[in-house]
């Protein structure tokens, strides 16, 4: 049954956008939030156990001080005010993944309040998102439904849950209400989680692979119909995993929100799901007075004390923020604001970098990453960085015709080769037996002999005509199977129409 | 010394010491405390559960220790212990005296069970109590009732009734218990015996079941003081699996009480809390004759007696009935049928959904008292409910904090009676359950205020059922009160000739020993 849907265009003129989300950071401790259980991604279900993270009658938390430091550097990459003292509340709740039945949580007291994130749009526009909290808390175990015909819970016969993930600790990060963004609100929400994937892996607490789970966002939507009215009913639709999702959902609930209000209809304040397949949000549970968690203050752990020493050691310690990593090596590289984003976007910063560390050079490094790799890593459906080159391998190969042992042909097939799994740049050169022609006896006998047999070509050469020195080069090529050094045969027709 | 009675009527320490000079094997301390049991439990019924292989096997490693090895260990190192069935041990039953646990067998153990068994202490068994620890009398376990050795019509307190029984009645020398409200203090003025609350924080709850976490601490419960502080001295102290353990070894308790057995208090003042010092219509006119004497001996001893308010006490049971069911209904909402325990599916006709079989499983699961405080908590955790019922009560809580701080600088130890009466019969209170909570209005500070507290026996009333004496200490000074419980205590004995216990018909144990 597909929902009544205003146009875009249309939605975003006659209403006042208001979203926020809610973000979902699994952090990369070794072990759970409150218990030694050891954490790895794709192990056998019910293996990563302890008494606590089963929740077992007398099983106490403690608190895994790394998830703490890791939740202090999100706090300070979020610009936001760090709490000398938080805690853990009990959020109370009936479900066959939590073994406890409740989720240790933080309420009115987290780690990091207020806060806020620059985003940076494509076409280079900074979009100032306000934080309300990032805080800390505990992961619900996997539930699977058996039998139904989509892996959902209705009409699936039996259900198994597996608590490896059960207590692995995660931050939620909260905006307030975003309000302002307009027409582009869903290009700053997508911006805004790449923003987040960017900073918690710089900062090394998350491998935020929207994939695994690692990142998973709640957003929430209402309209008005101006700024100066009182927020509306918002929806908020859970789980969702991936950006371009995230993008989507911002569209759809903005364009049936619209058509609901057109008509003179009410929101509900509901939470609602991303489907894939059918490109829509779909309605869930309404929400009501009747969600109480009853939170209260966990007795079971102390207050959290976070100094102001330990957040400046913590602070001593950051790296280099992405946006700022990125305007800096705009600067070293030379690139303008459209190459660099295009390297954003193909995810290939860390490559390129790590390419020119190995000894490349920024344009060479980039031409690899963006050309020829790219298209390798679309046709096989990977990432780059699943690609099975390494950025030191590329700066090889790099080398390789920076020294005159490779022309772009050969250098293009070694790159191949080093795909194909046959070794380093070296081994796939002496592989295949790799040369670039220079002897220059050879070379000039085959420049000779095609210029013989194009006297025409000459004739345009001669007559300052350059464009058809590719058809020479082309024979000569030929001609030397490939190992010709395009510059060299350049030089020698040159000479000879010359001389 | 073969002879069964004789053994078991030992003080704890009087064994270990038997055990160390060869006398006594931990073996035959643990046959004669299993021939008691086996001759006391068809009236007694303190146990769930004994572990007779279990102790064996216990009792004959540690009697092939070198004595080098046997040196080196606690002085109560060979003798065996009753634990009550609210404290995890693995590869033994632990139900928590609730049919939703019943056959669940814990995978692992719980620090103090580590700790006994690392000071070669043979485990006899597991005791019983309320439900979840959820009453005063051990009536609201959902397997038997365990009756009171002074007079079986009669309760033997609770929560933990087991464990106090087991000891009073010879079945196990020393018993551990858990104490939210006065689970050790008032079954040890029932029965006659020393239970201790220590600070909280002092010993580890991890593999306690929680009842209310805030308010949970265990302790011994033994037939003297000396008894209790060795046994403390071994469970007590840091553990980094609790987050509310205090990092701190325990106190010097043993120490305290042999210096107290001297009887001399000369420079401790003892403060009587004017609110609850026996003066109230609740509390039965020997309980308070008794505890008048006691605070006489005290003042004999050279202890300067004052009296001290605690004027916000009061409102102490109300705070209590708030945080404790609050906390239980959270703690208590693990047990739903998914992991472990019992599982009752939804009656044929209703949709078979793990929400229906988790309500199928807590209704069936859960006695009455258990589902009333849950009910209860998850009232006051409310949301438009919690500032006006938890909050407040959090609130009160702090304000008894602050009396009895205040108290505390003008006293070193302060004293009170345990329980306003003696034990009462079976049945007699189990159907008004406000009447059975006023039975622990004495002990129920403590714990609010995360106080140590210990109730020693006062005397023998004349329906031939035993008085409590309570003290109560600064957190983090429970050295205090071993020490001035030990001087009654001597004082005490001395004017009895002897032990409590020897005014207590032991019909179980004749036929016993030779």
């Amino acid at each position: 049954m597909a929902e009544k849907l205003m146009k875009y265009s249309e939605a975003v003129k006659k209403y006042d956008v208001v979203f926020g989300l809610e973000t979902h950071v699994e952090l990369c401790t070794n072990t759970k939030l409150f218990c030694p259980a050891h954490i790895e991604f794709g192990g056998e279900p019910n293996t990563q156990l302890t008494p606590v993270s089963l929740g077992l009658p007398g099983s106490l938390p403690v608190i895994n001080q790394t998830a703490v430091d890791y939740a202090i550097k999100l706090g300070l990459a979020l610009h936001c005010e760090i709490n000398e003292w938080s805690q853990f509340a009990r959020k109370n709740y009936f479900y066959p993944d939590m073994p406890r039945n409740y989720q240790i949580s933080q309420y009115d007291k987290p780690t990091n309040g207020n806060g806020y994130l620059d985003v940076e749009l494509e076409d280079g526009t900074v979009f100032r998102v306000p934080i309300e909290r990032a805080h800390i808390e505990d992961d619900a175990g996997k539930n699977t439904h058996v039998g139904g015909a989509d892996g959902r819970i209705e009409g699936a016969d039996h259900s198994l849950v597996d608590y490896n993930r059960a207590g692995v600790p995660l931050i939620e990060i909260v905006t307030k209400p975003i309000e302002g963004a307009g027409d582009r609100a869903p290009e700053i929400a997508g911006a805004y989680m790449r923003a987040i994937r960017d900073i918690v892996r710089a900062l090394g607490i998350s491998e935020a692979r929207m994939e695994h789970g690692n990142m998973r966002a709640d957003v929430n939507v209402s309209l008005r119909h101006s700024p100066s009215d009182p927020l509306g009913t918002r929806s908020e639709t859970k789980n969702v995993n991936s950006f371009r999702g995230i993008e989507k959902t911002m569209q759809y609930e903005i364009r049936r929100q619209a058509a609901i209000l057109d008509d003179g209809g009410e929101i509900l304040q509901e939470t609602r799901h991303w489907d894939e397949a059918s490109q829509a949000t779909a309605g869930g549970r309404v929400k009501s007075d009747a969600d109480d968690y009853r939170y209260f203050p966990d007795p079971d752990l102390v207050m959290l004390h976070i100094t102001k020493e330990h957040i400046a050691e913590i602070d001593a310690q950051m790296p280099e923020m992405p946006r700022e990593r990125r305007n800096r090596l705009q600067g070293e590289w030379g690139f303008n604001a459209t190459e660099m984003r295009d390297i954003v976007n193909a995810d290939a910063l860390d490559l390129i970098e790590a390419t020119v560390e190995a000894g490349a050079t920024a344009s060479g490094a980039k031409k690899w990453w963006l050309g020829e790799l790219s298209r390798e890593a679309n046709a096989k459906g990977v990432s780059l960085e699943e690609l099975s080159i390494t950025p030191v391998e590329v700066a090889d190969v790099e080398k390789l015709i920076a020294d005159g042992k490779l022309n772009d042909k050969l250098a293009k097939q070694t790159v191949a080769g080093v795909l194909a799994g046959e070794g380093t740049p070296a081994e796939v050169v002496e592989k295949h037996g790799f040369k670039v022609v220079s002897d220059d006896g050879a070379l000039e006998a085959a420049v000779v002999e095609a210029l013989d047999a194009n006297p025409d070509i000459v004739e345009k050469l001669k007559g300052g005509n350059m464009k058809p020195m590719g058809a020479i080069i082309g024979a000569v090529m030929r001609a030397t199977r490939g190992q010709a050094d395009a510059k060299a045969v350049t030089k020698i027709v040159m000479e000879k129409i010359k001389g | 010394m073969t002879n069964a009675t004789e053994i078991v009527k030992l003080t704890a320490a009087e064994m270990g010491e038997k055990v160390r000079n060869g006398e006594l094997s931990s073996r035959e301390l643990v046959q004669a405390h299993l021939d008691v049991i086996e001759a006391a439990e068809p009236t007694i019924k303190a146990f769930l559960k004994v572990s007779s292989d279990e102790a064996l096997e216990q009792a004959d490693a540690f009697d092939k220790l070198s004595a080098d090895e046997k040196a080196a260990m606690p002085e109560l190192a060979g003798v065996p212990i009753a634990v009550k069935d609210m404290i995890v041990t693995k590869g033994i039953e632990t139900t928590a005296a609730s049919k939703i646990l019943e056959g669940w067998v814990p995978p692992y153990d719980s620090t103090v069970v580590e700790r006994l068994k690392a000071a070669g202490m043979p485990i006899l068994g597991k005791t019983n109590l309320d439900e979840f620890a959820m009453g005063s009398s051990t009536e609201h376990s959902a397997f038997q009732n365990t009756a009171n050795p002074w007079n079986t019509g009669c309760v033997p307190g609770g929560s933990g009734g087991g464990s106090a029984a087991a000891v009073a009645a010879f079945e196990a020398p020393l018993a551990l218990g858990t104490d939210t409200g006065g689970s050790i203090r008032q079954p040890g003025a029932f029965t006659g015996t020393v239970g201790v609350k220590p600070t909280y924080g002092g010993v580890s709850r991890y593999g306690a079941i929680a009842m209310a976490s805030s308010l949970d601490q265990i302790g011994p419960a033994t037939r003297s003081v000396l008894d209790s502080a060795l046994l403390y001295e071994i469970i007590g102290g840091h553990d980094l699996r609790d987050s509310t353990s205090i990092p701190a070894g325990p106190r010097p308790a043993a120490a305290a009480a042999r210096e107290g057995a001297r009887r001399d208090l000369k420079g401790m003042k003892v403060g009587l809390i004017r609110e609850i010092s026996g003066t109230g219509d609740a509390f039965e006119p020997e309980v308070t004759a008794h505890f008048n004497a006691c605070v006489k001996m005290l003042e004999d001893m050279g202890a300067e007696v004052i009296e001290v308010s605690v004027p916000r006490i009061d409102y102490s049971l109300g705070a209590y009935y708030i945080v404790m069911p609050s906390e239980a209904s959270s703690n208590l909402a693990r047990y739903d049928g998914m992991r472990y325990g019992l599982r009752v599916m939804p009656p044929a006709g209703v949709p078979q959904t793990a929400a229906n079989m988790m309500s199928a499983t807590r209704e069936a699961g859960f006695g009455d008292e258990v589902k009333r405080r849950i009910i209860l908590g998850t009232y006051a955790l409310s949301a438009g409910y919690y500032d006006a019922w938890y909050g407040s009560a959090q609130k009160v809580r702090t304000l008894i904090i602050d009396d009895f701080n205040k108290a505390f600088e003008q006293a070193d130890v302060l004293v009170c009676p345990t329980a306003p009466t003696t034990a009462f019969e079976f049945g007699s209170k189990i159907d008004d359950p406000m009447a059975m909570y006023v039975n622990d209005i004495a002990t129920i500070p403590a714990n609010l205020a995360g106080l140590p507290a210990m109730s020693i026996p006062s005397g023998v009333a004349s329906n031939g059922l035993p008085t409590g004496f309570q003290f109560v200490a600064p957190q983090q000074k429970d050295e205090v009160m071993y020490k001035a419980a030990a001087a009654l205590e001597a004082a005490l004995e001395d004017s009895w000739n002897g032990p409590v216990w020897q005014k207590m018909n032991t019909p179980w144990l004749d036929g016993l020993g030779a």
